[in-house]
């Protein structure tokens, strides 16, 4: 379904952050994206989402060359990211938000249902806005919610674990399950084994190169016991663990 | 009521006599409706245009509505509101303002609205402001609006302006005695070559008082706004403004904000951001399949809601 030929990015300073990455994603299941920090993980999201363009290489969606689109028609042909440092927005609400996220409007129950799988309580929310009162883990799971709420077929979730309570964390591996269950692809950036756990499948990048690739068991097998793969990068342990 | 104050009528109140305990309605510079109630007198001034409207001692839940419409060029109406609230009140007090005007000559409203506040006393006062109708006349509005606010008292005004206004200079100005406190939340939209500037002159003259002014603007085309306040903290009190500002295209907005401590225990803050809508709002919404216009749009609409 989501193809991504020969992905090079440098930053403007001209530093190499993904080096000539070639990835085929199918039409479901979950693939968990893992690895050091700074290896290129976010940057590679943001170029399927289409708010990074990537210097050479080519990007297909079911077939059809999405490269040159843009943010909104990517995100029209059914691409969802929710990002790793969520965005805030003076006057908006959480209902404005998911409402905007939505594709078709949302009352009371479906706000209730959306903010439930990730662990929030709606009558508390709904009216809040996404602004700098809520706290790092709060706007977290509003974020992780604006993509539940679009229901798309490619949905990229960028560190959804990060400043999330662990009371609130097997809720969210059930909403991820759920999902993934329904029939669309999610893609999550990962260092959580918990999240990693559910993987179908697992990549790992590591300075902008896919270091491993395989079924969900065996790589996590690798990372979990990097001495019982000798391919493995040392210290590659250590980065799911920080 | 002509088909205009009607229309005005809507946008800026949601004016019913039925939902209102006492009303006056203003059009064109003369007063064509007016209601008194049990506990609101509403009396027209016999020196100068305007009312002065007496609110009696524990005067609780009741609604007072006060719109005035302009809804043709040529008028220039100055209406000077005097509104005297008794002790114990909670009310709730709205002031629409619309002024319509075409082609030719200007349209202005200018309300001068004074406010007494007895001791223990909440009032909430909600005024919307518009231009109406195309064409280049001028459309003013120039309200000043001042309160004396008791102690123990409340005084909490939400005001908007909803763009085509092309001048606008509001001023605001209170004394705030001992645990009273003085609420304060401003939208302002301007759009075209309008220019709107809003002066907040604050005392926090007693012990425990309190002001919190929040301003809001967005200034798109070639429009232009200003804000200016000073708070003076002459007590053991606290002060806050904020000013957030939107500019788009050539918009231009500028903010002076002044802070006067005079007493050891007075505490006042003042936080101000302007500039244009953030790149990562914009592709956030983007993400859901909006244009970059249409983002524009709901941040826009929700920063002035
Ligand atoms: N716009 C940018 N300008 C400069 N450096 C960038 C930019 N975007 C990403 N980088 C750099 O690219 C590298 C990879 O970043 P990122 O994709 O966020 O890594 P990861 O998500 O795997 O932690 C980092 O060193 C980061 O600082
Ligand atoms: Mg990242």
């Amino acid at each position: 379904m989501l193809e991504l030929q020969n992905i090079s990015w440098s930053t403007p300073d001209g530093r190499r952050v993904l080096d000539d990455v070639s990835l085929a994603i199918g039409d479901s299941g979950l693939v968990a994206i893992t690895g050091p920090n700074g290896g290129g993980k976010t940057t590679l999201a943001k170029i399927i989402a289409g708010i990074d363009r990537p210097e050479s290489g080519r990007i297909l969606l079911d077939g059809c060359d999405i490269t040159d689109l843009d943010v909104t028609e990517r995100a029209r042909r059914g691409i969802s990211y929710a990002f790793q440092q969520p965005v805030r927005f003076k006057g908006l609400t959480v209902r404005d938000l998911l409402g905007i996220a939505s594709p078709e409007p949302l009352d009371e129950a479906g706000l209730c249902m959306l903010l439930s799988k990730v662990g929030l309580c709606a009558k508390d929310y709904v009216d809040r806005d996404v602004d700098a009162s809520l706290s790092g883990g709060e706007i977290k799971r509003i974020e992780i919610a604006t993509v539940l709420a679009r229901r798309t077929k490619l949905s990229i979730f960028d560190e959804p674990e990060a400043g999330i309570d662990l009371w609130s964390f097997a809720g969210l591996i059930d909403a991820f399950s759920e999902l993934k269950a329904s029939g669309g692809t999610e893609i999550i950036i990962s260092h959580q084994e918990r999240i990693l756990s559910i993987a179908d499948r697992i990549i790992v990048i590591e300075n902008g190169r896919v270091k491993e690739d395989g079924n969900g068991h065996d790589v996590l097998g690798h990372i979990l016991h990097p001495q019982r793969c000798p391919s493995c990068p040392a210290g590659l342990k250590e980065a799911f663990h920080e | 009521m002509n088909e205009r104050t009607e229309e005005i009528l809507k946008i800026v109140s949601d004016w019913k006599a039925s939902s209102c305990d006492a009303y006056s309605i203003r059009e064109d510079g003369k007063g064509i409706a007016i209601r008194s109630s049990q506990h609101i007198r509403i009396v027209p001034k016999k020196d100068r245009p305007g009312l002065d409207i007496f609110v009696d001692d524990g005067t609780k839940g009741e609604r007072l509505a006060i719109p005035a419409c302009v809804t043709h060029g040529g008028i220039d109406d100055l209406v000077y509101n005097d509104f005297h609230i008794g002790k114990d009140c909670s009310i709730d007090i709205e002031a629409g303002c619309g002024v319509h005007a075409e082609h030719g000559e200007a349209a202005r409203h200018n309300g001068i609205h004074h406010f007494i506040i007895g001791d223990g006393s909440y009032v909430r006062y909600i005024e919307k402001h518009i231009g109406l109708g195309k064409g280049i006349a001028k459309r003013s509005i120039d309200p000043v609006t001042s309160a004396e606010i008791g102690n123990g008292s409340t005084l909490e005004i939400d005001s908007v302006q909803l763009g085509g206004v092309s001048q606008a200079k509001r001023t605001t100005r209170a004394t705030v005695a001992s645990s009273g406190s003085f609420v304060v939340h401003e939208r302002i939209l301007t759009n075209g070559d309008d220019r709107a500037i809003t002066e907040f002159s604050v005392d926090l003259n007693g012990d425990g008082s309190s002001v919190d002014i929040v301003s809001r603007s967005v200034a798109r085309d070639e429009s232009h706004q200003a804000y200016h306040s000073v708070i003076k903290g002459n007590a053991r009190c606290s002060g806050h403004s904020e000013c957030d500002a939107i500019i788009t295209e050539h918009g231009t907005v500028s903010a002076t904000p002044q802070l006067d401590a005079n007493d050891i225990d007075a505490s006042l803050i003042h936080e101000a951001a302007i500039g244009k809508i953030a790149g990562e709002q914009l592709l956030k919404l983007r993400t859901f399949g909006l244009t970059e216009e249409e983002a524009e749009e709901k941040i826009i609409m929700g920063f002035l809601k």
